[in-house]
């Protein structure tokens, strides 16, 4: 006999459809679950409400890398084209009345580094990459990238309960439940 | 229960509600979603894509050869002379550019927009977008003569420590189309995160599981993912969408900026984006019509895609015309004698072959598509978008050659001809494209499954299932027989239809 140390990581349950999904994270949300998440093959309008889940942070990040981006470029452009070799071509001065012709790179950076700052913070908020996870050991779960709908209740919620979230989520309607056990 | 609250306009005529037309056909269910896409992916390939791909690779070497000659020898195995020293790399370049164009509107400004139909073709589109901004990528870095300076176009002081000349819109457009590039390529991958991490849970462990896996960069679809990910999906979108619009301006700017007559006018910007858009969505056409056959898309990519996108080509195409025609009336009306004359010689000149062909091609060709019957006869699409592809190309060699062939001094003028090199290295760009497509089709589910399933009418969370829905798109909640609940003070509009 093998001994497989598991930790629990938390129930699964699988909804019917998108309907039973929404209604089912009202009643977690009105429960007071914190640590918990529905899974779906596409991102469900009106969920993030239903969960109780604020706006996006990203959009700070961009703006701040987008800004970022905008300085870079006017310091780039002025800093070679007038600070460090001041270039007179084009009949246009070398001082900071230039500043239009240095618009379209000032534009193009700025689009530049709010779009990485775009990705690469979303990855940032999502923790991703991450190639493993304890959600994956669930028997079912492959199937949210193709019809499934899940709901998780992790058991580090402070109000999880072996025999208690069980009767919960089949009370709001969750069936194939599973308890998540992942090996250690 | 409902019926016992008389309505006050319950004796009115009731209207009749039109339904939208479902984006996808036969209430295809979500898992027959993934298994249609992912077994392009998964099952041996159509005995066509082998056809096309090895001709595809054959070019691509022949592209390959003649960029080996090119560096070995010079840029003079093309055909570019004095004057026309941009001759058929910039008309390439500004025709690569141009079709990758339709990839980004569909998949940024058509999701600002809210067109759902776009989630059908997004995917093949913003693919396309890369692999033409690849080939376009190709004329510019050669054209620059000696191959090994391109790093010059960096922003990177020389030996002299004299920087670049960032006052150029040479200069803009290397910002531009690299920033263009840059950006769909993070916005493609972004679209593609979920759809990979479909086909990994699809696929037996081994390489293919391990490939996709990583590059599915464990994604797991909770809603707490989501949250972020739909957010960046609609930055990136807002980016993108000035982004496109700029890229083909700045393009345009290589010419207005200059005062070579026929270039030097306030139009191009406008001008130049609309014909992106148009060219761009007649090379999606020219891909996806064909994909959709011989994949069995039918219910994926319907009738009423096609549609949307030929009334598209139909508006830009027009605008397109429209631009031509202005372009004429300005120069009569601006009264410059080498405007007006470089208008004649467009018209009427050496070139009228070509101008003719344009002309024909991308205003009189899709003048069609005010029929409904041209706009879902596949075949009349197919072929009118195949003249719009030729017209686009046709339109930046006659703003470019024409302009600069016949200039200022009469004794500087010459006539163009391209070379045997140029040509078939022209000829190699489309084996690229084609290989670099045909390659996405065998590796990268070519519709993206997420988008697809998140518009279906079951994807409503206030979806009951036979076409009931608790409330509308605008939130307002529905009786059982799908009509508008009565409040105390409603609106006297008649009974909003289940979206």
């Amino acid at each position: 006999m093998s001994t497989v140390l598991k930790r629990v990581h938390g129930y699964l349950a699988e909804f019917g459809s998108v309907n039973e999904l929404y209604h089912a994270a009202e009643e977690a949300r009105d429960e007071g679950f914190k640590k918990w998440d529905v899974f779906s093959p596409f991102p469900i309008h009106g969920m993030d409400g239903a969960m109780g889940l604020k706006k996006s942070i990203l959009s700070w990040f961009v703006f701040f890398g987008g800004a970022t981006g905008t300085l870079a470029a006017f310091i780039l452009q002025y800093g070679t084209q007038v600070v460090l070799y001041p270039t007179f071509v084009q009949d246009k001065p070398a001082n900071i009345a230039t500043l239009p012709a240095f618009f379209p790179v000032m534009f193009e950076l700025t689009v530049l580094f709010a779009g990485f700052t775009c990705v690469f913070g979303m990855f940032i908020l999502n923790r991703l990459p991450r190639l493993n996870h304890p959600i994956f050991a669930a028997k079912s779960f492959h199937r949210f990238s193709d019809d499934a709908f899940f709901m998780v209740i992790e058991a580090r919620d402070p109000r999880f309960s072996k025999e208690k979230t069980r009767e919960f989520l089949e009370k709001i309607g969750g069936y194939n439940i599973e308890l998540i056990e992942d090996e250690i | 229960m409902a019926n016992s609250t008389t309505s006050p306009d319950a004796d009115a005529p009731t209207l009749p509600v039109l339904k939208r037309e479902p984006l996808v056909l036969r209430d295809r269910s979500y898992s027959w979603i993934t298994n249609r896409i992912c077994g392009i992916v998964e099952n041996k390939q159509p005995i066509l894509w082998w056809i096309l791909f090895l001709p595809s690779l054959v070019l691509m070497g022949i592209l390959g050869y003649c960029l080996a000659y090119l560096i070995a020898t010079g840029v003079g195995v093309w055909g570019n002379n004095h004057p026309v020293g941009w001759g058929w790399a910039i008309t390439n370049f500004v025709f690569w550019i141009g079709i990758g164009h339709a990839g980004t509107l569909i998949s940024a400004i058509l999701f600002l927009t809210r067109q759902k139909w776009r989630t059908s073709v997004n995917r093949a589109a913003e693919a396309m977008t890369l692999f033409a901004v690849m080939c376009a990528g190709i004329y510019p870095a050669l054209h620059v003569g000696r191959f090994w300076m391109v790093w010059f176009l960096a922003p990177v002081p020389n030996a002299n420590g004299i920087w670049q000349n960032f006052k150029s819109p040479l200069l803009w457009d290397v910002f531009a189309v690299s920033t263009y590039f840059t950006i769909s390529v993070l916005f493609w991958f972004v679209g593609l995160v979920p759809d990979l991490a479909t086909l990994r849970d699809r696929a037996k462990p081994g390489i293919r599981k391990t490939l996709y896996g990583i590059f599915a960069l464990g994604w797991r679809g909770g809603n707490r993912q989501w949250r972020h990910y739909e957010m960046a999906y609609l930055l990136l979108a807002a980016l993108s969408t000035p982004l496109v619009l700029s890229v083909h301006s700045v393009v345009s700017f290589d010419f207005a900026t200059s005062i070579v007559p026929g270039w030097h006018t306030t139009i191009f910007p406008p001008y130049f984006v609309a014909g992106a858009v148009f060219g761009g969505f007649a090379m999606v056409l020219t891909l996806m019509i064909p994909v959709r056959r011989i994949y069995g898309l039918h219910d994926l990519i319907t009738p009423k895609h096609v549609d949307n996108m030929a009334k598209i080509l139909l508006l830009t195409g027009s605008i397109v015309g429209y631009a031509y025609i202005m372009e004429f009336f300005i120069a009569w009306y601006g009264g410059n004698k080498f405007e007006i004359a470089a208008f004649q010689n467009r018209m009427f000149g050496h070139y009228a072959w070509a101008y003719w062909m344009m002309f024909s091609c991308n205003v009189i060709a899709p003048q069609v598509f005010w029929f409904h019957w041209c706009r879902h006869n596949i075949y009349v699409v197919w072929i009118v978008c195949m003249f719009v592809n030729m017209g686009m190309w046709f339109e930046r060699f006659v703003i470019i050659v024409t302009s600069i062939a016949q200039d200022f001094l009469p004794g500087a003028w010459d006539y163009y001809s391209p070379s045997i090199t140029e040509i078939w290295t022209f000829i190699g760009t489309f084996g690229l494209f084609m290989a670099l497509f045909l390659l996405f089709l065998r590796f990268l589910p070519v519709i993206a499954i997420a988008e697809v399933k998140g518009v279906l009418p079951q994807s409503d969370p206030h979806y009951l299932g036979d076409d009931k829905f608790t409330h509308d798109a605008w939130g307002n909640e529905l009786d059982e027989d799908g009509s508008k609940k009565e409040k105390p003070a409603t609106s006297p509009e008649p009974a909003a239809a289940p979206s």
